[in-house]
């Protein structure tokens, strides 16, 4: 027992220095060389870091293309998704009151063409991604607010559109609308 | 619709491609020959600095008592770590201590390999205790149920023995030769896909709508690495592998969903490695990826399928139940890493699976519950192993031969060992279950610092089915969560935490038991009435044996649970 005790406590120790010292220093080490010296890479407008490429952001003013619903109003620090279950009666009015504010936004849209990722809170509650339909349904919106033609729109929003092999196609919301900001 | 399932199926081929060989290699590295000796000066200086002696063998009390006390030394360790971070340096966020509830809960749930997390990482834990504590851990639990494995292992190699190996030696050597160089192909992978790698704290942004927010950040690679490789869950923020900087795309789901399944799935091909038993592990892989793929089926077509009650809102579903969900993987790649992260116990998640859809909730429980189709690292086999004791008690009452398993005679001692790992796991979980619930509807009002009213997100059957997920994956040592149980307080602390003590050292301590006591007693030569545990009619009957107690011990629960969801919502 008392062998077996000091053999513990030094080998605590030693893999201490190796796991929790050695081992973060080489990762860190490596990431050295990545974007922002491994802190995560930003987005930078005018000299002005706007944000983090992979954090999503609440764009809630109608002349911006607006990201999926957070249950943390997209604060960064404190990531969590709604835990709301399928069949909860609260959570299925929530979904239906944001149905009918988008259409009050949205005049021209029908129901049928909302995508249900635009009115249920993503998993982190950080999500940076739309797909391209959740794009195009707010295509007429912008265009008028903005008083730019829907075409211009639709061709930014395809130039922006991520193909992956596999993955589903998705658009990085806050470098759309830097881009659409740039739109004259 | 179509790329999702591709994507899914090259996964996980992905997977078994690269888990063929690394078996071979585990083999070579249990047996102490091939490549990985490069690493012996390394290891040599670690035994001389620890005072180990590599030559020595130990019979299985001493192994199990070499384990237990090195074990009880991290609790103690990460214990006070816990309590005192708000303290400790490297802390740049400046989070304070846990309560010695939550404390107690955590230690314990990281040195068990499950890492329930009741605490937030953004703001419940410093950079000190994420590396030096919960990281660590995941290092030592992932190589302490490596160990335990390998003393089986060697248990069933010999024809006749007293001693398994030495404890030290196979736990420094699953760090140094296994999840320690895997660990940093991975982490530097993430890192060069936009996991966070550095030390810098918190940074505060104006947003281009002028918002003002803070984001968190750390050396997160490193983590996420060792959290999927050891098959331990435990992320760095609160939503884990839905996070973008834990899980920035879908290659790197792809890496982390690999890297959890590859070890479990190599310990199965090093089984027939090792023991010269090739078509006994071709078996036991058959039976679990049958339970992979009765699990995941239903729970990828009711995910794509969307939500019934969304439905008839009227809107339109092009890519399935998305509450939950993040839009870089889908739903499908979600439903494929909620099974998976839950028949091997990892525990981590890219979807919140609280929202998921209720025949998913379904599978995911009876992933945890069975605990064995791969399962976690090393763990996975041991729980294999004592349904294979139980299939082969029953095939040999059933052809009226006294029980024999790889030439050693099962006997009453070892089937009372079985008996009870097996039923304590079902009364752990019912009876918690139960009282949780019992407290919930009658006294919800009881004075706690949180009243039992306030415990659960959502009402009715998916009420009861967050308290039943609890138990179950603090039981199976898994660690996701129906996150919106409100479980960061006294009572789920402790009860939790006993669950997960009891559901880890029990099914560890048991198999090396049973293999320590067969291995002692005199090896009985093949003879044509021997039954044959490496055909496939053998392992038909252990996935009836697992179907059945399972089906006996959980369809009540799960009836009064997700079942009930399930047809609520359909016929609604």
């Amino acid at each position: 027992m008392k062998r077996n005790l000091f053999i513990s406590l030094r080998l605590t120790l030693v893999m201490l220095v190796l796991l929790a010292v050695i081992y973060p220093l080489i990762i860190a080490a490596a990431g050295y060389f990545t974007s922002n010296k491994g802190n995560g890479k930003q987005v930078i407008v005018n000299g002005k870091v706007v944000g983090y490429e992979l954090i999503g952001q609440r764009f809630t003013d109608d002349k911006y293309f607006q990201g999926r619903p957070s249950a943390v109003d997209y604060h960064a620090d404190g990531s969590a998704g709604s835990n709301k279950g399928p069949s909860n009666p609260d959570y299925l009015k929530t979904v239906s009151e944001r149905i009918d504010s988008f259409i009050v936004h949205n005049k021209t849209i029908e129901r049928k063409d909302i995508p249900a990722e635009l009115v249920t809170a993503s998993g982190s509650g950080l999500d940076p991604h739309i797909s391209p339909s959740s794009a195009f349904v707010q295509v007429p919106r912008i265009a008028s607010v903005r008083n730019l033609s829907e075409e211009k729109l639709k061709q930014l929003i395809q130039a922006h559109t991520e193909h992956g092999l596999l993955s589903p196609e998705k658009i990085n919301v806050l470098q759309l609308n830097i881009a659409l900001d740039d739109l004259k | 619709m179509n790329e999702q399932i591709t994507g899914i199926i090259l996964i996980f081929l992905s997977a078994i491609l690269l888990a063929y060989p690394l078996g071979k290699y585990f083999a070579g590295v249990f047996s102490g020959t091939g490549i990985s000796s490069i690493m012996l000066p390394l290891e040599g200086l670690i035994y001389k600095i620890s005072g180990i002696d590599p030559a020595k063998e130990m019979d299985w009390k001493s192994f199990l008592k070499a384990m237990l006390t090195i074990n009880m030394l991290w609790f103690i360790y990460a214990f006070f770590m816990l309590i005192f971070q708000g303290y400790l340096p490297f802390n740049p966020d400046g989070n304070a201590g846990q309560s010695p509830d939550l404390a107690f809960n955590t230690a314990i749930s990281f040195l068990v390999n499950c890492d329930l997390q009741h605490y937030s990482g953004e703001s419940g834990v410093t950079y000190l205790t994420q590396i030096f504590v919960l990281c660590f851990l995941q290092f030592v639990s992932a190589a302490t149920g490596i160990a335990a494995l390998v003393a089986v292992f060697k248990a069933l190699k010999e024809k006749t023995t007293s001693t398994l190996g030495n404890f030290w030696v196979l736990f420094t050597r699953a760090i140094t030769r296994i999840l320690l160089p895997i660990s940093i192909i991975t982490a530097i992978l993430l890192a060069y896909n936009g996991t966070p790698s550095g030390f810098e704290g918190k940074d505060t942004i104006t947003t281009l709508q002028g918002d003002s927010v803070s984001v968190s950040r750390g050396p997160v690679a490193a983590m996420v690495a060792i959290k999927h490789l050891g098959t331990n869950g435990g992320g760095w923020f609160g939503t884990n592998s839905a996070h973008p900087f834990e899980n920035p795309n879908y290659f790197t789901a792809a890496i982390e969903l690999i890297a959890q399944m590859i070890i479990p799935i190599a310990m199965i091909f090093a089984l027939g490695f090792y023991l010269g038993k090739r078509k006994l592990s071709m078996v036991i892989f058959g039976v679990m990826t049958t339970g992979l793929l009765l699990l995941l089926i239903p729970t990828i077509v009711s995910e794509l399928n969307g939500n019934p009650a969304i439905e008839k809102l009227g809107i339109a579903q092009p890519s399935g139940a998305m509450e939950g969900k993040e839009v870089r993987f889908g739903s499908g790649l979600s439903a494929y890493w909620s099974i998976v992260t839950t028949i091997i116990s990892t525990g981590s998640v890219n979807s919140m699976h609280d929202s998921s859809m209720p025949l998913s909730g379904l599978m995911q429980l009876l992933g945890m519950m069975v605990n064995a189709f791969y399962g976690g690292c090393g763990v996975g086999i041991l729980n294999y192993f004592i349904y294979i004791i139980i299939a082969v008690f029953i095939s040999g009452l059933m052809v009226g031969r006294t029980p024999e398993f790889m030439g050693h005679k099962v006997e009453a001692r070892e089937i009372k060992i079985v008996a009870l790992v097996t039923l304590l796991s079902s009364i752990l979980i019912k009876g918690f279950t139960a009282y949780a619930a019992f407290l919930v509807t009658h006294d919800p009002d009881n004075g706690w610092v949180v009243p039992p009213s306030l415990w659960l997100n959502n009402p009715g059957a998916h009420g009861f089915t967050e308290i039943l997920y609890e138990f179950t994956s603090a039981n199976a040592n898994n660690g996701s969560g129906f996150e919106g149980l409100g479980d960061n307080n006294f009572f789920w602390n402790i009860t939790t935490g006993i669950s997960l003590l009891l559901g880890r050292f029990l099914p560890i301590i048991a198999p090396v038991a049973i293999a320590g006591l067969l291995a002692k007693k005199k090896y009985i030569p093949e003879s044509p009435g021997t039954l044959r545990v490496d055909s496939v009619t053998f392992g038909a009957m252990t996935f009836g044996i697992i179907l059945i107690i399972n089906a006996l011990s959980f369809f009540p629960a799960l009836a009064l649970g997700p079942l009930t969801e399930y047809f609520s919502l359909d016929l609604k």
